[in-house]
């Protein structure tokens, strides 16, 4: 069979279901990264914290989603959500619930994010002078506000370079999402592999689909990262 | 000579008393969120160990203990194995791309760019699903056996993988080397071979400690995927006994094997570093 209308649109052809993976892949990630980025914010901000107790709960969760591998977070979110959930289900309306799994990816694949975010955030936070802490105080700034006007704007220029590091695995890690039955880039592509015997050209495609996100993002980040460096001297 | 002990202000003011708001409160608001923290995870952990209790079966220890321990062994294997093999390939791809020849750079760039860009799970797919379609062309090639077994592409795809992130992180540490080292070796008039191996490579590979480090750690973890091509390692093992009990405390064992052997490797890697970098610190400790 031609490998164009293979790849064409349409009933004979993968390209849109391909597509849609493809798309999916995409919010899959964007989804993710608003809350992988707020749990990391809140890791590093514990693990800086004053309070022991803090200290040590923050460390506990970084600990253990470092260690996982991402496909055993993964699988134990979404089994063990369900079996959770059911079990609370039953107990207090008594009926049973079904886990969605693309929530179940966003979370399993925040966990992981959030925990290595947080290493960044904490090295960021050690970019910025006690000063400013003491500064923001010094105008009586409450403490919500001395983060977000003083702490926040300077910490994400710091951090940036290492975000969108963890941006590109966290690119990398939705493929695993597909084992659970979502539909992102790699099931596409091994749905149409199986159906046409094809697999060598599909799974290129979607090696070449990950390395045209993986080259979009970087150009988009390395923008970004210009723009953060605009008040300094070149 | 005695230390000064009094001070003009003490003669003048009298010590005030702490003012209320930095008084130590026993209720503060983070010690209020950092115990209730705690205690989520203390009941998170309380749950466990009693769910593990609670469904305890001499059966299922009996038939799947050795089997996680074959599992775990299967990993380790594999990492360790694809860990060296990629250390020896990450050497010409590292001098390939600070090579000043055109072509080895851009070779170079391209196999690191490709094998970083792209997920562990398509690299395997394309490799085992991809280069499994050309059967006969492997066949007459007398390279069947490669790529027929699930395991030997497990090895070669991790191989290939790691190979790509190891040349980064040598050819970062590498760069990292001051240039007065390398004139202070061709001042004293030491060949190329010797400057290299006795000069440049210590001090780089101390620099290249932690990263190295980290990437054993995610081939470990990278390892998981694996068992979707159907190779039995821990995660394996472990998606095995759950697809035949539907138990789910087979995640959780095989949470707390991968917990421990990455713990174990993280603070061996430390004292690992701790006496590799011993010269470089000031005090004695």
């Amino acid at each position: 069979m031609d490998y164009l209308t293979l790849l064409s649109y349409g009933d004979t052809g993968w390209g849109d279901e391909i597509a849609h993976g493809v798309l999916y892949t995409v919010s899959l990630g964007v989804c993710t990264l608003p809350l992988g980025l707020f749990m990391g914010f809140f890791l590093a901000l514990g693990i800086n914290s004053k309070e022991p107790s803090i200290q040590r709960a923050a460390k506990i969760f970084t600990i253990i989603f470092r260690a996982l591998p991402e496909l055993l977070t993964l699988f134990i979110v979404y089994y063990g959500g369900q079996i959770l959930l059911n079990l609370l289900f039953q107990k207090v309306l008594g009926t049973s619930i079904e886990v969605n799994s693309f929530i179940a990816g966003i979370i399993a694949l925040a966990f992981v994010f959030s925990s290595y975010a947080s290493e960044v955030f904490l090295s960021a936070f050690k970019g910025i002078p006690q000063g400013q802490y003491e500064g923001a105080f010094a105008l009586g700034l409450p403490w919500f506000k001395t983060m977000r006007l003083v702490i926040v704007p300077q910490l994400i220029k710091l951090a940036l370079p290492g975000l969108s590091n963890l941006w590109l695995v966290l690119l990398k890690d939705t493929s695993l999402v597909s084992v659970i039955g979502l539909t992102d880039t790699m099931y596409a592509t091994g749905l149409a592999a199986r159906n046409t015997k094809e697999a060598f050209l599909f799974f290129a495609l979607a090696c070449v689909m990950y390395l045209v996100l993986t080259f979009i993002s970087s150009m988009v980040l390395q923008s970004i990262e210009k723009r953060g460096r605009r008040g300094e001297l070149s | 000579m005695t230390m000064q002990t009094n001070y003009v202000a003490d003669a003048i003011l009298d010590a005030r008393p702490r003012p209320d708001s930095i008084k130590n409160k026993f209720f503060t608001g983070s010690k209020i969120t950092g115990y209730f923290l705690l205690g989520i995870w203390i009941v998170f952990f309380v749950s466990i160990i009693w769910f593990l209790y609670d469904s305890y079966d001499a059966d299922y220890m009996a038939r799947y203990a050795p089997k996680y321990l074959y599992g775990f062994l299967t990993t380790i294997e594999l990492v360790a194995l694809s860990v060296v093999f990629g250390g020896l390939l990450s050497l010409p791809v590292a001098f390939g791309r600070m090579s000043k020849v055109k072509l080895f750079n851009r070779i170079a760039f391209g196999y690191i760019y490709f094998f970083r860009g792209t997920p562990l799970l398509a690299q395997l797919f394309l490799l085992y699903y991809g280069f499994g379609q050309f059967r006969h062309f492997w066949q007459d090639m007398h390279l069947w056996w490669l790529f027929r077994d699930s395991w030997s592409i497990a090895l070669l795809s991790f191989t290939l993988n790691t190979a790509a992130y190891q040349a980064e992180i040598l050819r970062g540490a590498i760069m990292n080397v001051p240039k007065g080292q390398i004139e202070g070796a061709q001042s004293l008039g030491l060949p190329k071979f010797v400057t290299f191996f006795k000069i440049v490579l210590p001090q780089a590979l101390i620099v290249a400690l932690r990263p190295y480090g980290n990437e054993f750690i995610l081939m470990i973890k990278g390892s998981a995927v694996v068992s979707i091509i159907s190779v039995y390692d821990l995660m394996g093992e472990t998606r095995r006994a759950f697809s035949q009990t539907y138990d789910f405390q087979a995640y959780i064992y095989a949470a707390i094997f991968y917990l421990v052997c990455v713990e174990i490797i993280r603070r061996l890697w430390d004292v690992i570093e701790k006496r590799l970098t011993r010269h470089l610190r000031r005090d004695n400790s």
